[in-house]
């Protein structure tokens, strides 16, 4: 299938990610993000074959990683760069360093990157992060309760509620949708089936949000290469062929209360650009790490209108061989969230369900898949958003 | 009908001391321009100069036309509430002791979305009244409660931590010979203090006032001479740990020149009863209420320094006096930094000259002793770090703060 001019953008010109690597998450890690970003490295160099030194680009998201910047891990880890990316946009990372990369490949400033996601989580990381998450968060939202994270998707879900008429029932559908799907997969932290009982009748966290509303903080990794076609073949090498892309921070800002993100204004040249239609996705990863934005994105995302979420979520199947595949790991909701990793745990699992190598959790047939990323609640709403399309074999 | 919070019961002795926990306490240097204005008790943000847009949180440039021209101005403090959580989960040990909290993200009229802690009774889509207050580690919160309805937050544990409120609470006023000692106590029991001790130095000397302390009952007068480090460590071993509202008022008004050799033994005299009387106060009280500040509501609260403006600036003709009021400034700041982490608000009243025998020649404005007194309460109740008195006060701080030197020069014409 062509691709397809949007507007000025250029076409992505035979970029490829290969070498999906996803390390099993720990509740807590008592190993640094160093550590994990070498398991990583030796999980790409086993999935590919091609060894870390050959790696020219490193694109790094970690909030743990502290005092080290990401140059310093070539030295720690015995590579020679010639490009290297930082990525703290938190769930939203993975979308741009692929965006960065991709575009440094097609220039020939970089011939393989790495792209990495890792966080530890030792026992106190995630108060700490918390606690210092951003200026304004630190100034202006943490010291009101210390609620974190929480208390600030307990706001955008009560707005959400009330504007659209949705319930406790409809996000807890997507919940337990991903909770089977989690059980598909062996990495995933939460090993036990959820019905919707269990959802509605869990501990209450931050009005409305409850216990299965929030992810779990876990330690983990998540990897893939990117490199382009010809260094791919030339490896002997297949992989999920980069479609297009959109990426949009602070969008929106004079909405009171957050009901939509960046997707919504970029949504038409994602299409576009990879010349598809919603319709023709095959399997979805949302960025989850509570169930409103995953609501918002399939309206933003252009699987439903607007404030239809909640009839969408009932009319359809989530799970992996359902009508609709989505978060087809479990997504960050049942698999754990592992920090800056969160926003890679989607695009790693799409390019593993576009090249049909998802094992226990493919979908089958599938070729087009979206990843969607989203990321920093800065003060009262999320800034970064961002999604891609990868296409498999005969896309 | 709002009833009045019982007294709470007495202690159990076998019980834990809860121990003073800090709310997250990190603020940028932008922030920490909201802390004056809590202080103060007043609602101020960040205001931009030259588009007057009011911007929120702190902001180093105006969102709206990046000018760094922004100064923390009054700003109205009505808004109207988009959404309402209550948070039963927190990761930090001091919200978990007082979970659940309430909290809103509020529409302001003046332009900004806040986020703040808010009373029970707030609900989404009604208009609420915003203020600026300091938590218990001494940095800016915003805290909102209904526009209608009842305008005391009492009942919200949430808002008690914000707040030195005397209701229930034993209070030593240390120098009753202060002509505000008097008001000073009726209003402490109007407020519904517990009870008032009153330290009362050189008993032997007359002291007119006495009976109509003791008549106002619940207020009881102890020997307390600030000059004698035994009269102060005898009372700190039977009220220490009895003292929630310590109340610093040591009053040593005396003429004098630096060129009078009489200004020496003067100044030392001052010093004894003010200063060195702080100084005494603080070793045998401070470590007590410090480690007293999170008993719940039997709480240690507040340390009241009650300041002339002339901590700031020498008074013609008050050398010594003034000098006092300097040191006792800097010994606030001081027990300040102290009593940080603790809970415990130090609180500075600065006063214009009072209308007092002492002061009989000066023309008026001079503010009345009954008016320090209610300030003082309102202070506490409000939650306030920092109140100025009268007109003369507010005046002095105006021109103090816009050139001192001006200041300095006029006070030499009076």
């Amino acid at each position: 299938m062509p691709l397809s001019r949007n507007g000025n953008r250029q076409p992505y010109n035979d970029i490829y990610a290969v070498a999906p690597v996803s390390l099993t998450y720990q509740r807590y890690s008592t190993q640094p993000a160093q550590w994990w970003i070498g398991a990583a490295l030796r999980g790409l160099v086993a999935a590919s074959g091609i060894p870390h030194t050959a790696y020219d680009g490193l694109s790094l998201a970690s909030f743990t990683l502290g005092p080290d910047p990401a140059i310093a891990m070539t030295q720690h880890f015995g590579m020679t760069t010639r490009w290297i990316d930082s990525m703290a946009m938190g769930g939203a990372s993975g979308i741009a360093s692929i965006r960065r990369a991709a575009r440094a490949l097609e220039a020939g400033d970089v011939d393989i990157v790495a792209c990495i996601a890792a966080d530890t989580n030792y026992t106190d990381t995630f108060r700490q992060l918390l606690a210092g998450f951003s200026r304004f968060s630190q100034d202006a939202v943490y010291p009101h309760g210390a609620g974190g994270a929480n208390a600030s998707f307990a706001h955008l879900t009560n707005a959400y509620m009330d504007r659209f008429g949705v319930t406790r029932e409809d996000f807890g559908r997507i919940c337990v949708a991903q909770r089977q799907n989690a059980l598909r997969n062996p990495r995933a932290i939460m090993k036990k089936p959820m019905s919707l009982d269990d959802y509605l009748g869990a501990r209450p966290i931050v009005d409305p949000l409850g216990l299965f509303d929030c992810v779990m903080p876990v330690a983990g990794a998540e990897a893939f290469l990117l490199m382009r076609g010809e260094t791919m073949r030339t490896h002997g090498l297949t992989g999920a062929r980069l479609l297009s892309s959109i990426e949009r921070h602070n969008a929106f800002p004079d909405d009171p209360v957050q009901y939509r993100g960046g997707w919504a204004l970029d949504v038409d040249e994602l299409y576009g650009m990879a010349g598809v239609s919603p319709d023709d996705v095959d399997v979805v990863q949302t960025y989850d790490d509570y169930p409103v934005i995953v609501m918002m994105q399939f309206e933003d995302l252009g699987f439903c209108p607007k404030g239809e979420s909640a009839r969408f979520v009932s009319d359809n199947d989530l799970t992996i061989d359902g009508s609709f595949p989505h978060n087809t790991t479990g997504g960050q909701l049942s698999a754990g969230q592992a920090g800056a990793a969160g926003g890679h745990l989607g695009i790693v699992e799409t390019i593993r369900q576009v090249t049909g190598s998802a094992g226990t959790t493919q979908v089958e047939g599938a070729r087009l898949g979206l990843a969607s990323g989203f990321g920093m609640i800065n003060y009262d709403r999320g800034l970064a958003s961002g999604a891609v399309l990868f296409g498999g074999e005969g896309i | 009908m709002i009833v009045q919070r019982q007294r709470p019961p007495r202690k159990n002795p076998l019980q834990r001391t809860a121990a003073p926990l800090q709310p997250p306490a990190r603020r940028s240097r932008a922030a920490q321009g909201l802390t004056r204005a809590a202080a103060q008790g007043q609602f101020a943000l960040h205001t931009c100069q030259a588009c007057q847009a009011v911007s929120y949180p702190p902001r180093d440039a105006c969102p709206k036309c990046l000018s760094e021209n922004l100064i923390v101005a009054p700003v109205p403090n009505g808004g109207t509430i988009l959404s309402v959580t209550t948070i039963q989960i927190s990761g930090e040990p001091y919200f978990r002791r007082l979970v659940p909290a309430r909290q809103a993200l509020i529409a302001l009229d003046c332009g900004p979305t806040i986020v703040a802690e808010v009373r029970p009774d707030c609900a989404a889509g009604i208009r609420v009244r915003a203020s600026l207050q300091l938590d218990k580690a001494g940095q800016p919160v915003i805290y909102a409660r209904p526009e209608h309805g009842d305008a005391n937050s009492d009942s919200d544990p949430h808002w008690r931590e914000l707040v030195a409120d005397p209701l229930h609470r034993r209070c030593l006023i240390t120098d009753g010979r202060n002509p505000v000692a008097l008001p000073l106590a009726k209003a402490l029991l109007a407020a519904g203090a517990a009870k008032v001790v009153v330290g009362i130095s050189e008993r032997w000397k007359p002291f007119a006032e006495a009976a109509k302390l003791e008549a106002l009952g619940s207020v009881e007068l102890v020997d307390l001479d600030l000059a004698d480090d035994q009269s102060v460590s005898a009372l700190a071993s039977d009220y220490g740990a009895k003292t929630d509202i310590l109340l610093h008022t040591a009053l040593h008004l005396r003429p004098g020149s630096v060129f009078s050799g009489a200004e020496l033994l003067k100044a030392r005299d001052a010093m004894e009863v003010s200063y060195f009387g702080a100084l005494r106060l603080a070793h045998h009280f401070g470590p007590v209420m410090r480690s007293r500040g999170a008993d719940r509501d039997n709480s240690a609260a507040a340390w009241v320094n009650l300041l002339s403006i002339f901590a700031h600036l020498s008074w013609p003709g008050f050398a010594a006096y003034s000098a006092t009021q300097a040191a006792s400034l800097s010994f606030s700041q001081a027990l300040r930094a102290e009593m940080r982490g603790s809970g415990v608000r130090v609180l500075d009243v600065f006063t214009g000259p009072m209308e007092i025998d002492w002061l009989e020649h000066l023309p008026p404005p001079k503010v009345q002793p009954s008016a320090v007194a209610n300030e003082i309460v309102a202070a506490l109740k409000g939650g306030e770090e920092e109140r100025w008195v009268g007109d003369v006060a507010k005046d002095f701080r105006e021109r103090f703060t816009a050139n001192p030197k001006e200041i300095e020069r006029d006070l030499w014409q009076q």
